[in-house]
């Protein structure tokens, strides 16, 4: 058995034929990371011993008779979500040595699942970035070509799902940071609707984008993850009171009828002619099983890019205040006074990316320009929901691409913030409508590079995204 | 040149809930620092708040009792600033929708009753305590996070004593509605202090100064009394006042300069994206209103039609929530002809027993249905007066039911004529002398048989009958 070829719903059937045990799967996992995670850096830390101990603790219960999609399974966790007993560093060196004193919703809704806690996923720091070259540690190298960023922030999470290092990982998106990386290694990635899953325990970047989500080889592997992540939390006032349903009952479903929603200002000049090519015969290929397709319009998509880095800004300006040295994380040494130790505490252990992020979020609240900024960012927002409600009375699921390029060289595009921002074109407005998003993989340039397919869907329409995502993939076989 | 004073309080109320504002930590005062603390509380990564939904009633009692409208829409906001006080380094509170809108306190001043309008109830989280020692401070996160309502006054108010007034009309109704105990030694009612003067008949108000975080109602009258002489002595003598932020140095008896409105910080305040808004619907308010508890003022009123009671018992007994409680439950128990016996037993004996013992009525081991048993036996001449009086205190600190003590201790009141007789006769014997006193006229002679005979009964005779037998005997 080697877990490199598995996915995590094969290795759920390898674990209850007893072709093989937790305690072999994570093993093979832990060689995997340790041949080839040297090259690839998609983690930052391994917990070799624990996850040893945790599937051992899984083999037992199966022998007991307990059963589960996740008993014993090894999961990658983005290092920005808190395990306790582990470091949770976030890539900064902000958070350099802090160990978590408790358990995120979710990763306290896997380990009762019963799942392995096999290794924490390189990022960009605090989240903020679109390649992982903002991780304070290292950066993570695409699988596909060692040349090429990962995507971000949740590189480290795609880059181990593609690689076979990861059967399945868990990644947060705030303006594309599951997507675009799972688009850019070649897996799947979900960022659910708003709401759908808890982020207690997840540290904030922007609170009313951030959404965890699943990272893995197959749609059914997401759906599989979904249904341990979503529901309501009382730790989490915004976590919506709606049922969740039986995410992968819906996978059979189809595409006959469904309607296929193409919003014409996501099909324009300026992405890379190979993307579209390959964005188009995925529609084709869809329209052909059965779908209808529909062009519909999302006027106030251009501006969705401004009023995302304002809004997103300004609530992480507040949120990474408390990085101030004084309870936890780095403190400078030798403050000269209290506003000396915040001041050098937080110009140490903050890196660049982040810095630029807090000054644009404080500017764009501060007395006198909160009106010209926030204040209007919220109401273009309200209009982009809108937009967003009314396509949906016309149509099931938009179909677009992930983002404009391919995963592009390292360094490529960390001279210049802005155009590393306007990757987020295509998915940055799904967080700021709440909708829930699936990247697909659907095909490879001629430079061996993986283009994803985007499907979004109205809010708490999971069901519909991984329906139509898990047709599509069987298209494609 | 005369000086009008204008005054505005913003004053913070601890809300009496068992748990913190945005999390499951106690609030339990006096414990060892740091030790009622959790992610949340301490600003952890990834901790987020969840409001308390008992804090959010207790405003809204809070706003009912004072005639505030409710806002049905209200929500939290982000009040950012830098300091070792405030774990998130920003304080989540209500800055655009307040739970509470409008209302007002009426007080009393020697001009007659003036309505003191309240523009605003809000509610938001208290910072840890800030301890120093010498080189070094110590953050004791206890008590961040604690429930604080606040409650801002419009500015009119227009003297120190009528500052005092409103805030001890505050406090009563507070305390009456439960919705805090408002016990100043542990800071659970604080205050700022906005104070300006202006020429008389100067419609526009005077520079603003405030007077931060002033813990006691002594320390806000001198604060305010010192800052309007301090103004006063500004204006009339050439020297220009600014809106600044002042601290009251009770050592030096003076305010000193914080920080001008130049140096004033910029909280940045946006809609706080980790709490939904607070929804009441109008079945909740009204829910909540039928809990509300009369106000001292009305309950003084019905207290005097329904018990009959002088208007003056009435007041006393109404001031205090608890105090009323207990006088109403005893007096529903013993019954309408003892009403005013029971105020009066209330009013002396018990009145007497607090003020000695410095406790409430809620921390002594009298109940409503002891007092009453003891009232009831006095009334029925089981025991005698002064039996009941002595019978009191033990009650007050040790509990127990007075009925069951008279009989286990035999302190019945002696009725039987013939043994009284018998105590009579010998007392007269004894007493030759004042036998002859009494004959030659002396009829105060009488009360000193009296007395020897509530002797010879060791204090458990009827003191009417004894009275009776007495005058006979010595008429014989």
């Amino acid at each position: 058995m080697t877990s490199e070829t598995l996915t995590l719903s094969t290795a759920v059937a390898g674990l209850r034929t007893r072709a093989f045990s937790s305690v072999e799967l994570t093993q093979s996992v832990l060689k995997a990371i340790d041949e080839k995670d040297g090259q690839i850096n998609a983690f930052l830390t391994v917990d070799a011993e624990g996850a040893l101990k945790q599937a051992a603790a899984a083999d037992a219960a199966r022998a007991a008779g307990a059963d589960g999609d996740l008993l014993g399974i090894p999961i990658a966790i983005k290092d920005i979500i808190n395990v306790e007993g582990q470091p949770c560093t976030c890539a900064s060196k902000m958070l350099e040595g802090y160990v978590s004193p408790y358990d995120a919703t979710v990763t306290a809704r896997l380990r009762k699942a019963g799942a392995v806690f096999a290794g924490r996923t390189n990022m960009d720091e605090f989240a903020m970035g679109s390649s992982t070259e903002n991780s304070a540690f290292k950066p993570t190298c695409n699988p596909h070509d060692l040349s090429r960023i990962p995507g971000g922030s949740s590189g480290g999470s795609a880059a181990a799902v593609a690689a076979g290092t990861a059967l399945a990982a868990l990644g947060t998106d705030t303006g594309g940071s599951i997507r675009q990386p799972a688009s850019f290694c070649g897996c799947v990635g979900l960022k659910p609707s708003y709401g759908r899953v808890s982020r207690y325990g997840v540290t904030a970047y922007a609170s009313s984008l951030d959404q965890v989500g699943p990272m893995t080889k197959t749609v059914e592997d997401a759906a599989i993850l979904l249904q341990a992540l979503a529901g309501a939390d009382p730790l989490d006032g915004t976590t919506a009171r709606i049922e969740v349903p039986d995410y992968r009952a819906a996978l059979a479903g189809g595409l006959k009828g469904v309607r296929i929603g193409l919003p014409k200002e996501y099909f324009i000049e300026g992405t890379d002619p190979e993307v579209m090519t390959h964005i188009r015969q995925a529609i084709d290929s869809c329209a052909k099983a059965g779908a209808e397709i529909v062009e519909v319009s999302l006027p106030h998509t251009e501006y969705a890019i401004a009023v995302y880095y304002i809004i997103a800004t300004a609530e992480a300006s507040a949120n990474l205040a408390r990085f101030d040295g004084v309870r936890y994380g780095h403190r400078t040494v030798s403050p000269e006074s209290v506003f000396d130790l915040y001041a050098k505490s937080r110009a140490e252990g903050f890196g660049t990316e982040v810095k630029r992020r807090i000054i644009l979020g404080t500017y764009v609240l501060s007395s006198g320009y909160y009106d010209a900024y926030y204040g209007r960012a919220q109401k273009v927002r309200t209009l982009i929901r809108q937009d967003f409600a009314k396509a949906f009375t016309q149509c099931d699921v938009l179909m677009t691409p992930v983002a404009p390029t391919v995963a592009y060289k390292r360094g490529e595009a960390t001279n210049d913030p802005l155009k590393m921002y306007l990757g987020d074109i295509f998915t940055v407005p799904a967080n700021l409508g709440g909708l829930c998003g699936l990247s697909v993989p659907c095909g490879m340039t001629h430079d061996r590079l993986p283009v994803g397919l985007q499907i979004l869907g109205p809010a708490f329409g999971e069901t519909m995204l991984l329906r139509v995502g898990a047709a599509y993939e069987r298209l494609k076989v | 040149m005369n000086y009008l004073t204008t005054i505005g309080l913003e004053t913070h109320v601890q809300l009496k809930t068992a748990t913190k504002m945005f999390c499951g930590c106690s609030l339990k005062f006096g414990e060892e620092p740091n030790t009622n603390v959790c992610p949340v509380c301490l600003g952890y990564p990834g901790a987020l708040p969840v409001a308390n939904r008992e804090a959010i009633k207790l405003t809204v009692l809070s706003g009912l009792m004072l005639g505030c409208t409710i806002n049905k829409h209200s929500t939290f906001d982000r009040k950012n600033y830098f300091y070792p006080d405030m774990a998130k380094d920003y304080q989540i509170s209500q800055n655009t929708h307040p739970l509470c809108l409008g209302g007002g306190v009426t007080i009393q001043t020697p001009n007659g009753p003036k309505r003191i309008r309240i523009n605003h109830i809000h509610l938001e989280e208290d910072a840890a305590k800030i301890n120093h020692y010498g080189q070094f401070s110590g953050v004791d996160y206890n008590r961040g996070g604690t429930p604080l309502m606040e409650i801002v006054s419009e500015p009119d108010l227009s003297s120190p004593d009528e500052a005092m007034a409103y805030l001890q009309a505050l406090k009563q109704i507070l305390v009456y509605a439960g919705v805090s105990d408002c016990n100043l030694e542990e800071g659970n009612m604080r205050s700022d202090v906005n104070i300006s003067i202006r020429p008389e008949g100067q419609e526009k108000l005077g520079t603003k100064v405030e007077i931060k975080n002033m813990n006691t109602f002594k320390g806000i009258f001198a604060a305010a009394t010192y800052e309007i002489a301090r103004q006063t002595y500004c204006v009339t003598h050439g020297q220009a006042l600014v809106q600044e932020t002042r601290r009251w140095d009770p050592d030096a008896n003076e305010t000193q300069s914080m920080r001008s409105k130049e140096n004033a910080h910029d909280y940045r305040y946006f809609p706080e994206p980790d709490l939904v808004p607070v929804a009441l619907s109008d079945e909740q308010i009204d829910a909540w209103r039928k809990e509300l508890p009369e106000l001292p003022s009305a309950r003084r009123v019905r207290m005097m039609e329904e018990y009959g009671i002088p208007e003056y018992d009435a007041g006393v007994l109404a001031d205090a929530r608890a105090n009323a409680d207990f006088f109403e439950a005893t007096a529903k128990l013993c019954g309408k002809a003892l009403y005013k016996m029971v105020s009066n037993w209330f009013m002396v004996e018990v009145m007497r027993l607090l003020s000695e013992t410095g406790k409430t009525i809620g921390e002594c081991a009298l109940t409503p249905e002891s007092l009453a048993e003891l009232i009831q036996l006095a009334d029925g001449r089981v025991i005698n007066g002064p039996t009941a009086k002595e019978l009191l205190p033990e009650l007050f600190e040790k509990g127990g039911m007075p009925k069951a003590l008279v009989e286990a201790r035999g302190l019945g009141q002696v009725s039987d004529t013939s043994a009284l007789e018998a105590f009579v006769q010998q007392a007269i014997a004894s007493n030759p002398k004042s036998v002859e006193d009494y004959k030659a006229g002396k009829k105060a002679a009488a009360g000193y048989f009296v007395g020897q005979v509530m002797k010879l009964s060791k204090g458990k005779a009827d003191p009417k009958l004894v009275g009776e037998l007495v005058a006979r005997a010595l008429e014989q």
